[in-house]
């Protein structure tokens, strides 16, 4: 049996192999094997052992920066110790709000047409550009944006900021949100068509509430990759260490403006996000920016980990 | 047709085709505002060139030295991320036992969704006096010494191990999830029936892997690659906190350098001069042409892939 065994992997004329040398060349085998399946799970190994090093360096070096003062104020002077980032995390929360709302809609709505033509030549070609726009690099459309948007305005703000990550979002959102239409049985999609609804009701009302989760755990991975983005608000957001938004909406409301004109001034200011805040800090020859910095990239961390851990137990919990 | 049945349709092939609409704008905007510069220096403005300048002060502009850059640090990028992305590829989807393929697929999914600066900040302060350092004397000392590779390892690293090669290290680390997740897919793709025939044969496990499903998946596992080569190239962050972003002739990986990206993200907020913004933006315009070749290229094959798969497997 040793004979016919090596012959057909072999091939050629070890088929008059004693018994002996077939057991060398098994045992050969079997430790090469032995080897680079050792060598596959070490790869493994230590891609994790990266990952710890790094989130475990970022929590020690940032956790003595992270307290309340840091959320909760705003920048002192340099060469002062105390003062935050709170400014910064206005600045993300602003930012991501602004891409959402500019990235979500069409998302949605073009991912609907992809799910539903998938064959059509505009479907593919949708798809495609969908897929390569993702691979564009982000400062690349940070510099779109800064031609578009920044220099048509004449100033940099947080709306600049909002759009160019909004395109960053924008292949995201399409992505999941397609394949989340796709899983929902197309039974439900008839019967609501059988019963009388047009199209557009289907999908708003029936298909999209039955893809939500999904949909919701896309969008929420979308947001934590434009919060960690630092490339494309270089030149949109441009970064703004005075901002305050409480302070700014309430000298506009003072000033006369309703509420939507305030949140429209809100935006035309210049922003600061955490991912920038953090690369700019580490420029800076002073040891509390510099300990500021690590303080920010513990709360990146933290932000992107509970994101993408939660976004996947919520999709794995609702499956039951 | 019912009522709103048209307009809907007509909203989403306006959504869709915003997208398309999207990326000729942004070729088309790139191509405008850089239209000076692309007039004034031609196609020299992008060759390989043994004196070459980037002067705003007297608008000399050459883009060579950042082109290198980018190549050689996604090329170590590549080298060092490949082996690692496929040893884990093969253990996710070969040898790993079913409760931890999850969990520890996560784990490296995780690594891809470190904000790039995290990544920047670790490198300065941690891994580049940890690792980089060390290896690039030790580099330095030994292959340095080695006539032929005295271009790419000659000259001495920064105290601080700013570098090409920690440029390309840790782009490394950036660019092994996604080629591994993509490959991990690639090889779960392929029938069983592949395995077992295998196996029927006596063929050891390795064997099975090398012989039979590395060469099945070939052209995905390359579509696979070539993202994360797309990856490399537009990376902007991490590389620029430890490429060292000082103009420095040599080719030697060693020495600091600038990328296509990193020049952009330092000089593009400060060029008043307009010359010195369009050559920017004509840097820029490069990139986008080459990231835009490559993921459609890579997209294409992995669909490829997917098309042979799906039609029983290569015999």
């Amino acid at each position: 049996m040793n004979d016919v065994h090596v012959a057909t992997t072999r091939g050629d004329i070890s088929i008059l192999l004693t018994h002996k040398a077939d057991a060398g060349l098994r045992r050969r085998r079997k430790f090469v094997n032995r080897m680079m399946l050792g060598l596959a799970g070490l790869m493994s190994l230590l891609a994790v052992a990266v990952l710890l090093w790094i989130i475990g360096y970022v929590v020690y070096r940032g956790a003595p920066s992270i307290n309340l003062a840091f959320l909760t104020q705003t920048p002192r002077p340099l060469g002062v110790t105390g003062g935050g980032v709170l400014h910064a995390i206005e600045g993300t929360l602003i930012l991501s709000i602004l891409a959402a709302l500019f990235a979500i809609p069409p998302g949605i709505i073009a991912a609907f047409y992809v799910a539903y033509h998938p064959n059509t030549p505009l479907g593919t070609a949708i798809r495609f550009g969908t897929d390569v726009l993702a691979g564009v690099p982000s400062i690349v459309i940070g510099i779109f944006v800064y031609i578009l948007v920044v220099r048509a305005a004449g100033h940099y703000s947080a709306l600049a900021g909002g759009i160019a990550l909004a395109v960053l979002m924008l292949p995201i959102i399409i992505r999941a949100s397609e394949e989340m239409i796709k899983l929902v049985p197309g039974t439900l999609r008839e019967a609501s068509l059988a019963l009388g609804a047009p199209e557009w009701k289907t999908a708003m009302r029936v298909i999209l509430p039955a893809a939500l989760n999904g949909i919701i755990t896309g969008i929420l991975l979308g947001v934590a990759r434009a919060a960690g983005e630092t490339a494309p608000l270089l030149f949109t957001a441009l970064g703004n260490d005075r901002f305050e938004a409480g302070k700014l909406i309430q000298s506009s409301l003072e000033s006369g403006h309703n509420i939507f004109q305030a949140l429209f001034n809100l935006i035309q200011q210049p922003v600061d996000s955490l991912p920038l805040t953090l690369f700019k800090y580490t420029q800076m020859p002073f040891p509390e920016r510099v300990n500021q910095a690590w303080g920010v990239a513990l709360v990146l961390i933290l932000l992107v980990l509970v994101t993408n851990i939660g976004a996947r137990l919520w999709v794995g919990r609702r499956r039951k | 047709m019912r009522h709103g049945d048209r307009p809907w349709l007509f909203l989403q092939i306006v959504m869709g085709l915003a997208v398309l609409a999207l990326l000729v704008t942004i070729g088309t905007m790139l191509w405008q505002q850089s239209s000076t510069a692309l007039a004034r220096f031609g196609l020299g403005f992008f060759l390989p060139t043994s004196n070459p300048s980037w002067d705003p002060v007297n608008d000399q502009f050459q883009a060579w030295p950042f082109i290198y850059g980018t190549l050689i640090t996604s090329l170590v990028a590549l080298a060092v991320a490949l082996p690692l992305s496929l040893g884990i590829a093969v253990f996710l989807a070969e040898m790993c036992p079913a409760w931890l393929r999850g969990p520890l697929g996560t784990l490296v999914e995780l690594l891809a969704a470190i904000p790039s600066v995290v990544y920047g900040l670790w490198g300065i302060f941690v891994f580049l006096p940890a690792v980089v350092a060390p290896l690039g004397e030790f580099l330095g000392a030994s292959l340095g010494q080695v006539p032929g590779l005295q271009i790419f390892l000659g000259g001495i690293m920064s105290a601080s191990g700013s570098s090409r090669l920690a440029a390309g290290l840790i782009l490394a680390i950036m660019i092994t999830p996604t080629i591994a997740a993509v490959s991990r897919d690639v090889l779960l793709a392929i029938p069983t029936g592949q395995r077992e025939a295998a196996f029927a044969l006596g063929a050891t496990p390795w064997e099975t892997i090398g012989q039979v499903l590395l060469p099945a998946g070939s052209s995905g596992i390359l579509g696979a690659v070539i993202l994360g080569l797309g990856r490399a190239l537009g990376e902007t962050m991490a590389v620029t906190m430890v490429i060292g972003n000082s103009v420095d002739n040599t080719l030697s990986l060693l020495r600091p350098g600038y990328t296509m990206s990193s020049i952009i993200a330092n000089e593009f907020a400060e060029a008043v001069n307009l010359l010195h913004s369009q050559a920017l933006i004509e840097v820029a315009l490069l990139l986008f042409g080459i990231t835009l070749l490559l993921n459609g290229g890579a997209r294409f094959m992995v669909w490829r892939a997917a098309q042979h798969n799906s039609a029983g497997g290569r015999p």
